[in-house]
C-alpha cells in the first residue's frame, strides 16, 4: 500500500458541481507525481484533499494508513502539520514576520522553534544570507524558496505543491525545480499541479484530470531532468 | 516565538491600532472620570451630609416650643432663656451609638455692633476642640470639622486659643474691609450695657451660606462677654444613621407605642430617631431633632447624577466595543490570508485566537492607559464644573479600568474572531 490512496473520491460542490469525480489512486512514498489538467479540472482540490485541507465529499481518503475522511480538523490539522509540506502558488508567507521567522512559525506549529535549524533551511535553499529581509524585500523566486524551506523544515514525507513555479520567471522556476529535484533525490514525496507539461514531465509520473474524472492511466515519465 | 510573533505583529498596521487605541481610551476615560467622580462625590456626599451635615439639632426644651410665627419670636421667656450645659456636650458621645456620632459642634449666638450703623451676629462655637471622654477616648470637635466644606483665607482657630480671636464670615469682612492679622472692634449690648472687645481677625470665612455674614468666636469668649459661663444654646451634630424604614418612622411618632422587641430593634439600629432618643436620654431638659432633609435631597441629586454618569459610560463602553469590533473585523478581514496559511502550516484555531486575544488585550491595555489619564482630566473637569471641587483621584481606580478595557477590547473582538475561526486555510490560499 502507497503513502497516498484515494478510493472512489468525490468532492462536490453544492448540488451540482463535481470537482472530483469518482476518483481511486495509489501513490507510493518517495514518488514524484505531476497533476496536470485545464483549468477548473479539480487539481486544487485533490492537493486540498490530500493536504487534510478539506474532506471528501464521498469515498476514502488515506494519508500514511490514515483515514482522514473520519478525522475532525483538529486531527487533520495535526496530520498536516506532522506529515505535510505546503508550497503554495502565491508565496503566501507571514508579511510582517523575516524569512527565517516565517519558517520558525511551521517549527513553532510542529514542536519548537529553533533559530539555527530555521537558518540551514534557508541556506539549503540558497537563502542563507537573507534570512532576516521581510518577504516585500525578496524577489518572487526567493520568497518561493523560503516557502519551501518553511515546508521542508519539519522533515515532511509528502510536499504538496500548487502550481509552485506558475508566478515566476524561467531562471527562478528552474531553480525551485531544481530544489523539487533535490528534495525528491532526498526520499520526499512530492505531488506538485501544474499547467507547464515540461514541468510535469519531470515527475516520475502525471495524473491527467479533466472535469474532475482521472483522463489516462498515469504513465511514467523516463526523461527527467532540467527544463530549459 | 510566539512573543516574536506578538512584537512584528504590533508593529504593523499602526493606523488601525491607533484607532483601537483610541476607541478603547475613549471608554475608558469616561469610566475613569466616572469611577472617580463617584468613589470622591461618595465621600463629598458623606460629607454634605455631615455639613448640611449637622444631622441632628440639639436644643433646650422650651427652645423647641413653637413660639416662632412668621419668624417673629413669640418665646415670652427671653430674658431666662435656657440653655444647655457645655459640660454635658461630651455626653452625647457616650450614647450606644457613640460611634456613629462622627462630629458636633456648639454655639451661642449674640449681636454686637460693629460700628454705629452696622450689626452683625456673633457665635461663640468649638472651633477644633479636643475632648475626652470618661473611656479615656479623645476626639477633636468642632465647626473645622462639621463644617469642612467652608474655606478659610487665613488660619483656622487653634485647639485651646481662647484668646481674643476671630474668624469672619466674607461679607462682613468685605463690608469692613477686614483681612486676616487686622483688628475688629466688636461692642456688645448686656443687659443694656455696652460691653467692648477687640479681637484679632484670624481667618475669613468662604461658606456660600449665612455663615459669611456673622462672626465667630471662641465659645469660651463669648461666654465670657456675655457672661453666660458653661451656656450654649445649640449644639449641631453629625451622626451616620441607617435609612429610615417603618418601624423608624412609627418610633418617631412615639416610641413607647412600641413593643418591647420592636423598641429593643429600633434601639439597637442607629436611626437618626433612635440616636436622637438616646441623646435626649443623656442630657436632661433637650430635644434633639433631625434636621437632614435637606442632606437627603442633595443626596438623591447626587445619586441621580451618578445614574446619569454610569448611563452616559456604560454607554461609552458599548460604543468602544462596537469600536473594535469593526476596526477588528477589518483588520481579520484584511489577514484572512494570514491566518488561513497559519492554520495551514499546523497552527489551531487555539494558536490563532491566542494571537489576536494577546493583540487585543495589548491594545486595550494600552487604550486602558491612555483613557485612564484622559479620564484624570474629565474628572477634574468634571469635579471643577459640576460640583466646584477638585477630584481627588483613587488609585484603586487604575487596575478597574485597565481590566474593563480589556473586557471591553475582548467582547468587541468576539465577532471578529468568529470569522478568523470559521476560516478555512483552502478557502484562501486555493491555486
Ligand atoms: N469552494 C468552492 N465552491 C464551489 N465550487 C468550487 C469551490 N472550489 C472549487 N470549486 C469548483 O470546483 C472545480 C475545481 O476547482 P479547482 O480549484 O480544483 O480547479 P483547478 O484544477 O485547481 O483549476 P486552476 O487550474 O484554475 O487552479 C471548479 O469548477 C471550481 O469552480
Ligand atoms: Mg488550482
Amino acid at each position: 500500500m502507497g503513502l497516498i490512496t484515494l478510493e472512489n473520491v468525490s468532492k462536490i460542490y453544492g448540488e451540482d458541481v463535481k470537482a472530483l469525480d469518482n476518483i481511486s489512486l495509489d501513490i507510493k512514498e518517495g514518488e514524484w507525481v505531476s497533476i496536470m489538467g485545464p483549468s477548473g479540472s479539480g487539481k486544487s482540490t485533490m492537493l486540498n484533499l490530500i493536504g487534510c485541507m478539506d474532506t471528501p465529499s464521498k469515498g476514502v481518503v488515506k494519508i500514511d494508513g490514515i483515514d482522514i475522511s473520519e478525522l475532525d480538523k483538529k486531527e487533520l490539522t495535526k496530520v498536516r502539520r506532522e506529515k505535510i509540506g505546503l508550497v503554495f502558488q502565491q508565496f503566501h508567507l507571514v508579511p510582517y514576520l523575516t524569512a527565517v521567522e516565517n519558517v520558525m512559525v511551521a517549527q513553532y506549529y510542529h514542536s519548537m522553534a529553533e533559530e539555527e535549524e530555521a537558518r540551514k533551511a534557508l541556506e539549503r535553499v540558497g537563502l542563507g544570507h537573507r534570512g532576516n529581509h521581510l518577504p516585500k524585500e525578496l524577489s518572487g523566486g526567493e520568497q518561493q524558496r523560503v516557502c519551501i524551506a518553511r515546508a521542508l523544515i519539519n522533515y515532511p514525507k509528502l510536499i504538496l505543491a500548487d502550481e509552485p513555479t506558475g508566478n515566476l520567471d524561467k531562471e527562478n522556476e528552474n531553480i525551485v525545480l531544481d530544489l523539487f529535484n533535490e528534495l525528491h533525490d532526498q526520499g520526499h514525496t512530492i505531488m506538485m499541479v501544474t499547467h507547464d507539461p515540461k514541468v510535469g514531465q519531470l515527475a516520475e509520473r502525471q495524473i491527467n484530470l479533466d472535469h474532475g474524472k482521472l483522463k489516462d492511466t498515469p504513465q511514467i515519465s523516463k526523461e527527467r531532468g532540467l527544463v530549459s | 516565538m510566539f512573543l516574536r510573533i506578538i512584537r512584528r505583529s504590533l508593529t504593523r498596521g499602526l493606523k488601525s491600532k491607533l484607532l483601537a487605541i483610541v476607541a478603547i481610551a475613549f471608554g475608558a476615560s469616561l469610566a475613569t472620570a466616572m469611577f472617580s467622580v463617584s468613589l470622591d462625590i461618595g465621600d463629598k456626599i458623606n460629607n454634605e451630609l455631615k455639613s448640611y451635615g449637622s444631622n441632628i439639632v440639639v436644643e433646650p426644651e422650651s427652645e423647641s416650643l413653637p413660639v416662632k410665627v412668621n419668624g417673629v419670636d413669640f418665646n415670652p421667656i427671653t430674658q431666662n432663656k435656657d440653655y444647655i450645659p457645655e459640660k454635658h456636650i461630651p455626653k452625647i458621645k457616650m450614647i450606644f451609638w457613640r460611634h456613629n456620632i462622627v462630629n458636633l459642634a456648639p454655639y451661642l449666638e449674640a449681636n454686637a455692633q460693629l460700628s454705629e450703623d452696622q450689626r452683625v451676629a456673633v457665635v461663640g462655637t468649638w472651633f477644633d476642640r479636643k475632648i475626652r471622654i470618661p473611656t479615656g477616648e479623645k476626639f477633636n470637635f468642632g465647626v473645622k470639622h462639621l463644617k469642612s466644606w467652608w474655606e478659610i483665607q487665613g488660619d483656622w482657630i487653634k485647639n485651646g486659643d481662647n484668646k481674643a480671636l476671630a474668624l469672619v464670615g466674607r461679607e462682613v469682612a468685605e463690608a469692613s474691609n477686614l483681612k486676616p492679622g487686622d483688628e475688629l472692634n466688636l461692642d456688645f449690648n448686656i443687659n443694656g450695657q455696652t460691653v467692648n472687645k477687640k479681637v484679632k481677625v484670624k481667618g475669613i470665612i468662604d461658606s456660600g451660606g449665612k455663615e459669611e455674614s456673622k462672626v465667630y468666636l471662641p465659645l469660651n469668649l463669648l461666654q465670657e462677654i456675655t457672661g453666660l459661663k458653661d451656656k450654649v444654646a445649640k449644639v449641631e451634630v453629625s451622626a451616620l444613621t441607617t435609612p429610615v424604614n417603618d418601624l423608624a418612622r412609627r418610633a418617631q411618632e412615639n416610641p413607647d407605642a412600641l413593643s418591647d422587641e420592636e423598641f429593643e430593634k429600633w434601639y439597637c439600629t442607629a436611626y437618626v430617631s433612635s440616636i436622637t432618643y438616646q441623646i435626649e436620654e443623656v442630657i436632661p431638659g433637650v430635644v434633639a431633632k433631625e434636621v437632614r432633609q435637606i442632606a437627603q435631597s442633595e443626596g438623591v441629586i447626587l445619586n441621580k447624577i451618578k445614574l446619569l454618569m454610569f448611563l452616559v459610560t456604560l454607554a461609552a463602553l458599548i460604543s468602544s466595543g462596537l469600536g473594535i469590533s469593526s476596526i477588528m473585523t477589518t483588520k481579520v478581514l484584511e489577514r484572512r490570508q494570514e491566518i488561513g496559511l497559519l492554520k495551514a502550516i499546523g497552527s489551531s484555531n487555539l494558536g490563532v485566537i491566542a494571537l489576536f486575544v494577546t493583540e487585543i488585550s495589548l491594545l486595550g491595555v494600552l487604550g486602558g492607559v491612555l483613557g485612564y489619564g484622559l479620564g484624570i482630566g474629565f474628572a477634574s473637569l468634571i469635579g471643577q464644573q459640576v460640583f466646584g471641587t477638585a477630584i481627588s483621584v483613587k488609585l484603586l481606580v487604575m487596575p478597574i479600568i485597565l481590566v474593563l478595557s480589556i473586557i471591553v477590547a475582548l467582547l468587541g473582538s468576539i465577532s471578529p474572531l468568529r470569522i478568523a475561526l470559521k476560516l478555512e486555510p483552502a478557502e484562501v490560499l486555493h491555486g
